[in-house]
């Protein structure tokens, strides 16, 4: 058998949850004496058994800092933190190496491109764009920057769906609109937002695209330069990876325009007391000892993901949001929030007379792990008419007797308080 | 369902909680304030009238909130009702440290015996951390509008 006809045969046979579960040694636990049924993957993912043994490995086996010594450790260490960025340029299908930058988080991403790029190539009456279903990284970065540069913050509407329709879109954009930043899924609504729709229309606009891919880059294949935006970014701890690592990948033009976020060791070139100059990407956006071993984690929940392969998880979620709406639905007084047409595995619900927190705590006592609470999204909240929600998310390694235990616990909730 | 939780949501609580008492404004209310739980996004607004010799005349509660925060801001009303703010401000120590499970606090004797005995129906929170502070929400807005500040945040 070729190479060829292994790879196919492994992405035809079926989707083996169970299998891919014994690979998370945390669902093994149990939370008040039941099986832990989580369902909070949209805040932080499970790791594999692989992303552990990777980052004990590198601190056993292969640690130093990177970009520094001509010893050895140092070698390895920097081949494998450079290794997890050709990872992650190959997941997004970014064009080079440099394009992909490694911080902390999609927060941080965010940020960096507001202090660097927003602050140096917007002018005061320039508008950013963003939808009312941002997470609050990436509503406060620009209301920060607006404030500083006198620029205008504009959110496209949504519809009661939870969909941000395209004319919608398409007529909050103007002459002045410099940058347009919208989720790429939603958070709080699992709403797939149409990216290259918003990309063609900002970019006849004139406007630079950011999309927040949290959401978006652990529920489907992303590609970069078929969606042709600007920026991109992302975090490791949803992927399966490691907390303290994520990704800002920008077009090579616009990174090497933009001045650099932090100055320190790392990001320069040579410095004299009176001028510094700046290293080349990616190195001058990554100032300071960067998060080595989570990066090498986040590259090997890449190799993780992608031998699963991002199409069956996608696949394997979206039947698993179809069942898991079709078993709520069945829950009486149950109210599910955002029925866009295009839903990632992020199911956020009301159920009438009980608030989201006493709902969370109760199936917290039958092992089920949901969110309560606003989801960083008090905007939308506002313009949904709510305070909070309950929000059961679900990862590659969930499966239809999560759904089923989820119910279960609902019914036992309203039971005790309805 | 497990002791723990029925130690929190005792029937006490979750009638306070489905028919909270005092659940209005205070049309000639001297002072109050916004209670906002930046965690959960829960907000209320606390009002109260205070008289003569520092006499709380009437208080009252609006706002939206889990049958903790509810029940709790709800027995809070009725509770502090009529006493000064010296009074009221020592019984929201004992009820915090109650709570939060500072014994050494929670009963020195000097309050009227009822008060600690009717709120001890909220000490089941003591197991569950994250929901100290909606059981404190109501107070600390109270506090807050007692001390001609606008607003209160848990996050103190």
């Amino acid at each position: 058998m070729n190479d060829a006809a292994a790879v196919l045969s492994v992405a035809d046979a079926p989707y083996d949850a169970q299998a891919y579960r014994r690979d998370f040694p945390i669902l093994g636990e149990t939370v008040h004496g039941k099986p832990l049924v989580y369902l909070d993957s949209a805040a932080s993912a499970q790791k594999p058994r692989q992303v552990i043994d990777a980052v004990r490995d590198v601190y056993e086996h292969g640690y130093a800092n990177v970009h520094r010594g001509v010893h050895y450790m140092s070698e390895r260490a920097t081949d494998a933190y450079e290794g997890a960025r050709t990872k992650v340029r190959e997941f997004l299908n970014a064009r080079h190496d440099r394009e992909i930058i490694f911080n902390r988080n999609s927060t941080e991403a965010i940020n960096m491109v507001a202090q660097t790029h927003g602050r140096r190539f917007l002018a005061p009456g320039d508008e950013i764009l963003i939808s009312v279903m941002e997470h609050h990284s990436n509503i406060v970065p620009w209301q920060m920057l607006c404030e500083e540069k006198g620029l205008v913050l504009k959110a496209a509407p949504v519809t009661d769906d939870g969909e941000l329709r395209l004319d919608d879109f398409a007529a909050m954009l103007t002459d002045r609109t410099k940058l347009v930043a919208i989720t790429h899924t939603s958070n709080a609504l699992g709403t797939i937002t149409d990216a290259a729709g918003i990309v063609r229309l900002a970019h006849d606009a004139g406007a630079k695209v950011l999309f927040d891919g949290s959401q978006a880059a652990v529920h489907m294949p992303v590609d970069v330069q078929a969606l042709d935006c600007d920026f991109y970014v992302f975090t490791g701890h949803k992927l399966y990876g490691p907390s303290g690592v994520g990704v800002l990948y920008g077009k090579e033009a616009l990174l090497e325009a933009m001045p650099p976020f932090l100055g320190g060791g790392e990001m320069i070139s040579h410095v004299t007391l009176e001028k510094s100059t700046w290293a080349g990407l990616p190195n001058k956006f990554e100032a300071g000892t960067p998060m080595i071993a989570q990066a090498i984690g986040l590259g090997v929940a890449i190799d993780y993901v992608s031998a699963i392969g991002m199409e069956r998880i996608a696949a394997h979620e979206e039947d698993l949001r179809r069942y898991a709406t079709q078993r709520l639905a069945s829950v009486p007084g149950l109210r599910i929030y955002g029925t866009a047409p295009r839903k990632a595995a992020v199911i956020s619900f009301s159920i009438e007379g009980i608030h989201p927190h006493d709902i969370a705590t109760i199936i917290d006592h039958a092992g089920v792990a949901c969110r309560a609470g606003h989801h960083c999204a008090q905007p939308l909240m506002d313009r949904l008419g709510v305070t909070a929600l309950t929000r059961a998310s679900f990862g590659l390694y969930s499966t239809q007797s999560d759904a089923d235990c989820l119910v279960d616990a609902l019914e036992m909730a309203r039971e005790f308080l309805g | 369902m497990s002791e723990e939780l029925r130690e929190l949501y005792q029937e006490v609580i979750l009638d306070h909680g489905k028919n909270p008492r005092n659940f209005r404004d205070v049309k000639d209310a001297t002072c109050h304030a916004h209670g906002n739980n930046p965690l959960c996004g829960d907000q209320l607004v606390v009002y109260l009238k205070i008289g003569e010799g520092d006499v709380i005349e009437d208080v009252s509660f609006v706002g939206n909130g889990c049958a903790i925060s509810v029940a709790s801001a709800s027995m809070m009303t009725e509770l502090v009702k009529g006493k000064t703010i010296a009074q009221t401000e020592h019984l929201f120590e004992r009820f915090h440290a109650m709570c939060t499970g500072d014994e050494d606090h929670s009963d020195d004797g000097t309050l009227a015996d009822d008060d600690m005995d009717r709120l001890s129906v909220l000490s089941g929170v003591r197991a569950f951390p994250v929901r100290v502070k909606c059981a404190t929400l109501a107070w600390h807005t109270m506090n807050a509008a007692i001390h001609g500040q606008d607003e209160s945040t848990t996050e103190v």
